[in-house]
């Protein structure tokens, strides 16, 4: 049986679990970039009180990955050679007031416990750890070996996704930093539909910028934003997606800096964005490990993600980084094939470049030019990437991977028929990435995949292929 | 009439059919063929490219290409000036320095190139020649739809340093590149470097490019003799203004509003008191940008204090939106002249 295979924690673990929740479960460390560098021993990490950081901001984290002293990010807002402020001049001094202002809430009593209390009771943290029974029946051999897999269930987060969790924060960062207009861009809709329910939580004016062709594939979630409240400015440049929404995006900003405050919804975009994005999804990954423990007395052994910019991996990855014993493992779209000219796979077929404000691997032709992506997901239809996940690859600390929309197809069905959980296309392609990992992985494995959001918002794209 | 075109629109093709007689197209042909490792094809392509001046898609070419920087014929590298040359220079006049922005090949390279000469003949002190990128997300409306065209009708880097390579040497204004940051990094830098100086480029703008990130490409620029000329904004802290000032080459440009490129109804006021800021920590000269269209933009901005006007989005509707390549440059030359006649 496979739920035989969850092991019950030992009583020296449990202590250990037991230790950890109590400090872990302070989510006010939410904010906190921990200030000493790095974590020699998990469990004691868990345990290390929070500490302020306000004093030596901007110190950034510093991690020890495979033997060297790497800062993630540096002073200069990098990830070894990633990263960075690529702005126009107009914008510097706003994300050097956003970077202060992060650092300072993270040592604000007041800020902490209304994050706390609204991730709680609004956003409906923590999310389970779900172990997928019939999924890892389906994975299982001949001989009745094979991996374990669970699922952290971000999709059952207020509004459906991982993206709450990034925009419940800025706002309220907004309103710290006394603007009361909010701008964000959005491909699936999902951190469109998050940053309109916060604004509208809070009380701000929000505008949202969202490619013409997503507005017509993710139509539900433009009447959800609209319904909110929101403003959705339909974007026709360029392919008309996500890219060309995030362009018009800083435009706005840098036309309306003084007044207003820009959600960015992934872990792309100008220092501070990429740390600070991934700062408030982190407790994704310390959630998981802290679950982890509970269910089984240990960590995981590989994590899964889908990637388009990143948030959803790098929340889960980032509590993991030093654990050289987890594997990390990215998924990115690979639309019809990588070897098309119809795929969004940035780490995997894109070259270094600069784009919207860091510097990443970008999908780009030989003149620099960026090319128009393709994924049947709205939202890892992005010839972009965080740039920690560039630095994660280039140090192979991280492996990506990628899936072609009809693979995605595939584990939205599968994952539907096995598990009664419908997931979002994005989602679909770390679901369907189990397909080509779970065989090589040994028995008892425990694979825990980031159920990022939920797929009702897909369900008309999918009933235009799948037949059901 | 106070300034005589050097090229009427219509010698577009017989200034094209006979470019072999520029030495510098003899030595960029005879250099490029014997590289080891490169096809001949594609020397061959990027000498018709820019014999042609057509949009022509030119292969990009491998960094060897553009890793041994010709020489620089020592007459034309003298005789045009450098940035901060052409703007003390107007400065020493009285003049407010004329400095005009169109986006490289809108609608096409060979009209592109015909506009050069005639801004250039319509005394322009600097020309701005803005590199067509996909995500252009400092510009406007106009400058976007500008470098869509551009973009479409096949304006390489490599082809239009094919046309600068031809061009500037007939010029008497330095030329500045003003490009976002990612085709150069696809290039490298270097490489990028190295291409602007042998076409003639005198300057680079990179918007996206902050005074914090320019270590990344300063040496490089440096090495080719290129002024990177650096901005400063209202929403800029004095003290970092001070630094900008004190690192920016060629002069310093100041962008008017809190916002992209593109016309606004009225100058920004705050214009003046910042023109006053830059001066008490500057003695480089000042030029002025970001959404000026009319004559009396000019001249308000010129009494105010500036040394110089950049004129973008406007000049860039003149040629880009125009019926005809021809109808552009007449419409260009009209317009040009109407500010360069509101300036001192």
């Amino acid at each position: 049986m496979a739920a035989s295979a969850i092991r019950n924690p030992s009583p020296a673990s449990a202590a250990a679990v037991a230790a950890s929740r109590s400090a872990v479960s302070t989510s006010r460390s939410i904010l906190r970039v921990p200030a000493a560098s790095r974590r020699s021993l998990v469990v004691a990490a868990g345990m290390r009180p929070a500490k302020a950081v306000a004093a030596e901001a901007p110190t950034p984290v510093a991690e020890r990955v495979n033997g060297a002293e790497v800062a993630r990010p540096d002073a200069m807002g990098r990830f070894g050679k990633f990263g960075g402020k690529y702005v126009p001049e107009t914008l510097m001094h706003a994300l050097t007031e956003l970077e202060a202002a992060f650092h300072a809430l993270a040592d604000d009593q007041d800020f902490q416990t209304e994050l706390d209390g609204i991730l709680k009771d609004y956003v409906g943290r923590e999310s389970p750890l779900y172990f997928a029974e019939r999924l890892t029946e389906h994975y299982k051999r001949a001989d009745g070996t094979g991996p374990l897999i669970y699922l952290k269930r971000e999709d059952l987060n207020h509004t459906g996704a991982h993206k709450i969790n990034n925009a419940v924060a800025q706002a309220l960062l907004a309103k710290r930093l006394g603007k009361q207009r909010i701008i964000a861009e959005t491909g699936a809709g999902q951190h469109g539909v998050a940053t309109a329910t916060v604004c509208a939580r809070f009380g701000l004016q929000c505008v949202i910028y969202m490619g013409a062709q997503d507005m017509e594939r993710q139509a539900l979630n433009v009447f959800r934003m609209r319904l909110l409240g929101a403003e959705v400015r339909a974007v026709h440049a360029g392919t008309a997606t996500l890219k060309d929404a995030t362009s018009e995006a800083i435009r706005d900003w840098v036309t309306n800096v003084e007044t207003t405050h820009y959600i960015l919804g992934s872990v792309a975009g100008p220092h501070p964005y990429p740390m600070m994005v991934r700062e408030f999804h982190k407790v994704i990954g310390k959630e998981t490990r802290r679950q982890a423990m509970d269910k089984w007395g240990g960590k995981p052994d590989v994590l899964v993600a889908c990637v388009g910019g990143g948030s959803n991996a790098m929340g889960l990855f980032h509590e993991f980084v030093d654990d050289q014993d987890v594997r990390l493992i990215g998924v990115e779209a690979a639309g019809h094939g990588v070897d098309t000219d119809k795929h969004a796979a940035t780490l995997t077929k894109g070259e270094v470049g600069v784009l919207h404000g860091s510097l990443s691997y970008v999908l780009q032709d030989a003149d620099g030019q960026v090319i128009e992506p393709h994924s049947i997901s709205a939202g890892l239809d992005y010839p972009g990437v965080g740039p920690e996940h560039s630095f994660l690859r280039d140090i192979g600390r991280a492996e990506y991977d990628s899936v072609t929309d009809q693979e995605a197809l595939d584990a939205f069905k599968r994952t539907s028929r096995l598990e009664g959980i419908i997931p979002a296309l994005e989602t679909s392609h770390a679901l369907a990435y189990l397909e080509k990992l779970c065989p090589t992985l040994p028995d008892g494995v425990r694979v825990v995949l980031n159920c990022s959001g939920r797929g009702d918002k897909d369900v008309h794209t999918a009933s235009k292929y799948l037949d059901v | 009439m106070a300034f005589a075109l050097k090229a009427s629109p219509s010698s577009t093709s017989s200034s094209s059919s006979a470019p072999s007689n520029h030495p510098r197209l003899r030595s960029a042909a005879a250099m490029a063929m014997p590289t080891p490792g490169r096809p001949a094809s594609r020397a061959v392509a990027a000498a018709s490219a820019a014999a042609s001046l057509e949009p022509a898609v030119v292969t990009p070419s491998p960094d060897s290409y553009w890793r041994a920087p010709l020489p620089l014929t020592p007459a034309a590298s003298e005789r045009i000036p450098t940035v901060a040359q052409a703007m003390s220079r107007a400065r020493a006049h009285g003049k407010t320095a004329f400095i005009p922005y169109i986006t490289a090949g809108d609608p096409d390279l060979g009209t592109t190139a015909e506009a050069l000469r005639l801004l250039d003949a319509l005394g322009a002190d600097v020309i701005e020649l803005g590199m067509p990128f996909s995500d252009p997300s400092a510009d406007g409306a106009v400058i976007q739809a500008s470098a869509k065209r551009a973009l479409a009708a096949g304006a390489t880097t490599d082809a239009v340093m094919a046309m600068l390579r031809e061009v500037t040497p007939e010029l008497s204004c330095p030329v500045v590149i003003f490009s976002y940051f990612n085709p150069i990094v696809r290039r490298g830098t270097r490489s990028f470097a190295a291409a602007a100086r042998e076409a003639g480029v005198k300057g680079l703008i990179i918007p996206d490019l902050p005074y914090d990130e320019i270590r990344a490409f300063r040496k490089e620029a440096i090495q080719n003799s290129l002024e990177l000329v650096l901005l400063t904004t209202p929403a800029t802290p004095a003290e970092r203004m001070k630094e900008i000032a004190k690192a920016s080459e060629g002069f310093v440009y100041l962008v008017s509003v809190v916002g992209v490129t593109g016309a606004r109804a009225n100058v920004n006021p705050r214009v003046k008191d910042l023109l006053k800021e830059i001066r008490q920590v500057t003695d480089k000269e000042i030029a002025v940008g970001f959404g000026i269209s009319t004559p009396d933009h000019v001249s308000q901005i010129s009494e105010w204090g500036a040394d110089g006007v950049i004129i973008g989005s406007a000049m860039v509707k003149q040629l880009g939106e125009a019926d005809s390549p021809r109808e552009g440059l007449k419409r260009l030359e009209a317009y040009a002249r109407s500010l360069k006649n509101a300036l001192p």
